[in-house]
């Protein structure tokens, strides 16, 4: 059912585009819609560009740069030149303020990686029920990468940290088009901000960041939903009070005590937090729903499954409708804040409906729940995800 | 039977299409163009048939204020009647 209605709305965003933008994009054969430098994928708006990953795509334990999501907020935006490119460090709790380029970055500070999934808060909100406003995402505003960069806490102690420092604030070089929209400027809290790692990259998957990804450098904060990985960083402040803008007061934020994860105390209010950990979480990339199975036929389900970074210990399966589980096996671990593929055989040996479930454990403890936690912004379905193929 | 496939699948090619082409244009209706004109300042339209499943009058209501007080867009009180009763008649919960 979910597959179904996801299939519908990749098929509506991609057809109406090509004839749209034909002049603009190079469009796949299936419908699906290119942005330059990236492959066909599922149009959500074009502008500003929110380009969903394909299904198909998410199977490799890497998401392909070219295949990666798209999420802007803002119509603006700049290609920057990597040489002139300098991110400013400043704010009322900086000892020091400075600006350093990316080859400055590189010979400062240690460079190091780590492979991370990159979840936009609004993953899955299409399929939110009852429907909500908003980006009418799929599965696919998610992949996993490998994330290569200096330590943002390197940086911020370069520049001073003061004892009073309470938010670190960033700002991309994306903008509105009009100048009484907000700004797209996120913050962080101080133990965050400083957690090791909490990175500027400048690589994604070995290769300098993709333009619609934020080159030539972005914010990488494993474990938190996409929102706080500010794109095309430029700017970066250490301030003593909590940062009051729109993207913080106003939008993304969840009830508050409705969700388990990282507390956002400076921002939070009685009724409202920001949203901030990802939720442990799974998604079968085959078989597709609906699938029809040969009897006999040796078929596989597989899929990821991630949590906010204490890692996977267990994905149970679900052949008969939620009756009975069995553990998948579970793939090579790429670390604690990437997802992890699970596979286990389908049991093709009699004719009829299989009802497949999935649900992942994680090594804090955390399930998946089989009723959604209702928020208006429609953030966090991590519902136990179901599907139905058939043996003939 | 490959060809009875064949048949549905051109059949749902066909609605695919049918309803690309209502889904690219706003539909015709009194209010349209400027709903068309002020949006689009600074978004695509896509969004409104896409999110009309999610929309009433009172969300179509709460989104064209948030549009105003938060994000500044330039439309006067008469004109937000007017984009109102037009998203209201053509993309409230329709899909």
């Amino acid at each position: 059912m979910l597959t179904r209605r996801d299939l519908l709305l990749a098929t509506a965003g991609g057809w109406m585009s090509p004839r749209l933008r034909a002049d603009e994009a190079a469009n796949g054969a299936d419908g699906l819609v290119a942005l330059p430098g990236k492959r066909p994928l599922i149009q959500r708006a074009f502008r500003p560009p929110n380009f969903e990953t394909p299904l198909a795509e998410l199977a490799a334990p890497f998401t392909r740069n070219d295949a990666f999501f798209v999420r802007y907020h803002l119509a603006v935006i700049p290609r920057l030149d990597p040489q002139s490119w300098r991110v400013q460090v400043g704010g009322a709790s900086v000892q020091r303020p400075l600006a350093m380029s990316l080859r400055e970055l590189r010979r400062a500070f240690p460079v190091v990686s780590l492979a991370a999934i990159n979840q936009c808060s609004g993953n899955r909100r299409g399929l939110f029920s009852p429907r909500v406003p908003g980006v009418q995402w799929g599965n696919g505003a998610m992949g996993n990468a490998l994330w290569t960069g200096v330590r943002l806490r390197d940086v911020l102690r370069r520049a001073g940290v003061a004892f009073d420092a309470l938010e670190v604030v960033f700002n991309g070089a994306d903008s509105a088009v009009l100048p009484s929209t907000p700004n797209f400027v996120k913050s962080l809290p101080i133990e965050r901000a400083l957690d090791e790692n909490t990175l500027i990259a400048f690589e994604m998957n070995g290769e300098p960041l993709p333009h619609w990804n934020g080159a030539p450098a972005r914010l990488i904060v494993p474990g938190w939903t996409g929102t706080y990985w500010m794109k095309h960083l430029t700017d970066i402040r250490v301030e003593p009070k909590p940062f009051a803008g729109f993207w913080m007061t106003a939008a993304y934020r969840v009830p508050t005590g409705a969700f388990p994860g990282a507390r956002f105390s400076s921002q939070e209010t009685p009724e409202t937090t920001p949203i901030t950990e990802i939720l442990v979480n799974s998604l079968i990339t085959s078989p597709p729903s609906g699938a029809r199975l040969r009897r006999g036929e040796q078929v596989e389900l597989a899929g990821k499954a991630w949590d906010n970074g204490s890692g996977i210990e267990a994905v149970e399966t679900s052949a008969d409708g939620r009756k009975s589980w069995r553990e998948a096996t579970l793939g090579p671990d790429l670390g604690r804040f990437a997802w992890r593929e699970f596979r286990t055989p389908i049991d093709t040996s009699q004719p009829g409906p299989l009802e497949i479930a999935v649900r992942a454990r994680s090594r804090s403890g955390a399930t998946q729940p089989d009723k959604l936690t209702f928020n208006p912004s429609g953030y966090h379905d991590n519902l136990v995800q179901t599907l139905s193929v058939e043996v003939a | 039977m490959k060809l009875a496939l064949c048949v549905i699948a051109l059949a749902a090619s066909a609605a695919a299409l049918a309803a690309a082409a209502e889904d690219s244009h706003l539909n015709e209706g009194p209010g349209r163009d400027l709903t068309l004109g002020r949006c689009s300042i600074c978004h695509d339209v896509e969004y409104i048939p896409s999110n009309a499943p999610a929309m009433n009058r009172v969300g179509w209501q709460k989104s064209i204020q948030k549009m105003r007080e938060r994000f500044g867009a330039p439309i006067t009180d008469e004109e937000a009647k007017q984009i109102l009763d037009y998203l209201d008649a053509n993309y409230s919960g329709k899909s």
